[in-house]
């Protein structure tokens, strides 16, 4: 099972391959990939050198090319592969029909993975992606629970990525529009979810602080309660007269323990989230994961999972919260 | 002159009881709508109506007059849930609103004329072109597609000399945002999902969602959450129009679809634009897609 990791710059890229991941994927400075963050992703400069970095190590890297340009902004993604092709990077990761068709016709020899975004959860579905397009690997949406995901690796035309780790969306990506109901701002379109001009805190006199996005009130917390990044799914709202999570609690999906299930059924790589995390966590999250798959595949019939890979984990998990998500039925 | 845009009533998204649902569709038989979108498209565990139910309303629909289409679930994740599916595709008369791409497939591989669903994610001429070859004869853009990135997309088929497929809008209803693998429903009233005893049942119109200022925000309706607004382009029918529109779907609700029906029906004929009987869309206007946050 290969290891795939978030690369948001250079230094996270190299922190990535030097912690062991056998691939790391990126972004371009533009909206053609899901995390379009000020701050965050790959001059052309950067990106040649984190190519050179991780080729000269015998590693891979991916561009993630993930998000639906409209009709006026196609050529923006036919460029950005055609920079993907040029640069030698070892495969696109797309969701969209026209960039996938582009990529096939205009550079076959590029290697095409199927991004979660492209929302593919069935075997009909990930043939129609293999025969029109020829993608070679599909990232699966964080929907399947761990016996669907064994079910598809035995019907599925392509090998597939599973999520190992990482925030959560809880709605399935690439068809979730609360971020845009709220602010305009697509996550499919503009490649943001929640983006940080629209957020706005307000400490209280009383020391509590509230979070808006968009002037829609997210939630509010006590003075000494932790407060995460606000996104629609992770506010605390009104439901018949209870105020909760009402969609999900700010928490991390951590799937260690099903890592000898997911090697079982053939998964053929495990994805790490987080492009916008630092240096500090790709470097742990990247060798914690990395240990635990080459103890699994020293010693299959003796793998549990370790206490310490476990903490090293839920320090850097959301609300230091970890779940199984909806690998796990109870979940749901 | 135009001809005059057809109606259409989505499939329900909500969950209905049986008879409640059949006496919905036996009085739509007589409202002026032409087209009929039927079936299951957010949870597979409603089946007030089996599958069998729906493919047997499709004709009875379609014999008094109404073009039938049935419509597939958003997310598939089952064996069982791609076996009706499959069903819908092999025993269904006529066309299928495809709402994700296994059901492209399907329909693909039978060649089964299919209705681009809003959550398939079309967002420009070359992706609308790939489904044309595989069969796609109607499109519903996306909810956050408004009418500048529509109309970019229809100049676009236009200036490579094809012609459009028909265009469906959503004009009236509660705006599907997003879908989950998790039942919010269930999570509410803290029930288990494979427990969940059709809770949502009692939620003929989604369960309302509140910011903790009790503004109105979203609506629950099972794995899928809806924005609490009910949008309404009526006032926009000239721009529909001239952006060559030609179906106008309309989401049934509770109480009240008649009425609605009958607005739209007197519209669609009307040179001037009705006044606005709910929200205004933002999305359509290139805005978030909720009013209140404009």
């Amino acid at each position: 099972m290969q290891l795939v990791c978030p690369a948001g710059n250079l230094p996270a890229l190299q922190a990535a391959i030097d912690a062991g991941a056998d691939a790391v994927y990126a972004g371009l400075r533009n909206e053609t990939n899901a995390r379009a963050f000020p701050g965050l992703n790959f001059s052309d400069a950067e990106l040649a050198q984190g190519i050179a970095y991780a080729h000269a190590r015998g590693r891979q890297v991916y561009l993630a090319l993930n998000t639906y340009p409209d009709s006026a902004r196609l050529p923006q993604w036919q460029a950005a592969v055609d920079k993907a092709a040029a640069l030698g990077c070892d495969a696109i990761i797309a969701a969209e029909l026209a960039v996938l068709d582009y990529a096939t016709r205009t550079h076959p020899a590029l290697a095409r993975h199927l991004s979660v975004q492209g929302s593919a959860t069935t075997a009909p579905a990930l043939r129609y992606m293999h025969e029109r397009f020829g993608i070679s690997r599909a990232v699966l949406p964080r929907v399947l629970s761990v016996q669907q995901v064994e079910r598809l690796c035995e019907t599925s035309p392509v090998p597939l990525e599973v999520f190992a780790f990482g925030s959560l969306c809880i709605m399935v990506e690439g068809r979730c529009q609360l971020s845009s109901y709220v602010t305009g701002a697509s996550p499919n379109r503009h490649g943001v979810c929640s983006p940080a001009k629209f957020v706005r805190w307000d400490e209280h006199d009383d020391g509590r602080r509230s979070v808006r996005l968009n002037e829609v009130l997210i939630d509010r917390f006590e003075p000494a309660e932790p407060a995460g990044y606000p996104t629609v799914c992770k506010g605390r709202f009104e439901v018949s007269g209870e105020t909760f999570h009402a969609l999900e609690e700010p928490t991390s999906l951590n799937t260690l323990e099903l890592l000898p299930r997911l090697a079982q059924a053939g998964v053929a790589a495990l994805k790490i989230e987080g492009r916008q995390r630092g240096v500090a966590y790709v470097t742990s999250v990247t060798r914690t994961w990395r240990n635990a798959i080459d103890r699994y595949r020293n010693s299959p019939g003796n793998w549990s999972p370790q206490p310490a890979w476990q903490t090293a984990l839920t320090r850097h998990a959301e609300g230091h919260q970890t779940t199984l998500g909806p690998y796990h039925r109870h979940w749901h | 002159m135009q001809s005059t845009m057809k109606l259409s009533l989505g499939p329900l998204q909500y969950f209905w009881p049986r008879e409640r649902t059949h006496a919905f569709y036996r009085a739509a038989a007589d409202w002026p709508v032409d087209i009929v979108y039927l079936g299951e498209t957010v949870c597979s565990k409603r089946r007030e109506l089996a599958t069998g139910d729906w493919i047997a309303l499709a004709a009875e629909l379609a014999a008094s007059g109404k073009q039938v289409v049935l419509s597939s679930l958003a997310l598939i994740e089952a064996e069982s849930e791609l076996g009706v599916l499959k069903r819908l595709v092999a025993e269904g008369q006529g066309w299928i609103e495809a709402n994700d791409l296994s059901a492209v497939q399907l329909c693909r591989e039978r060649g089964v004329p299919f209705v681009a669903g809003p959550t398939l994610n079309v967002y420009n001429h070359a992706a609308l072109r790939l489904l044309m070859d595989d069969g796609l004869v109607r499109w519903v853009p996306g909810v956050e597609q408004g009418h500048v990135l529509i109309r970019e997309l229809r100049d676009a088929v236009l200036a490579a000399g094809l012609a459009m497929p028909e265009l469906e809008v959503i004009a009236y209803g509660r705006l599907p945002l997003a879908y989950s693998a998790r039942c919010f429903t269930a999570r509410a009233l803290d029930v288990p999902k494979d427990q969940c005893g059709f809770r949502c049942i009692d939620y003929p119109d989604g369960l309302p969602l509140a910011t903790r200022e009790g503004r109105p925000f979203l609506r629950i309706n099972g794995i899928q959450i809806q924005g609490d607004e009910i949008t309404d382009l009526g006032p926009e029918l000239p721009q529909l129009r001239e952006l060559g529109v030609d179906v106008l779907r309309l989401y049934p609700q509770a109480e009240g679809m008649a009425d609605i029906v009958a607005h739209y029906h007197h519209a669609r004929r009307s040179p001037q634009p009705p006044p606005r009987i709910a929200a205004r869309n933002g999305y359509w206007h290139g805005e978030p897609g909720m009013q209140a946050a404009n």
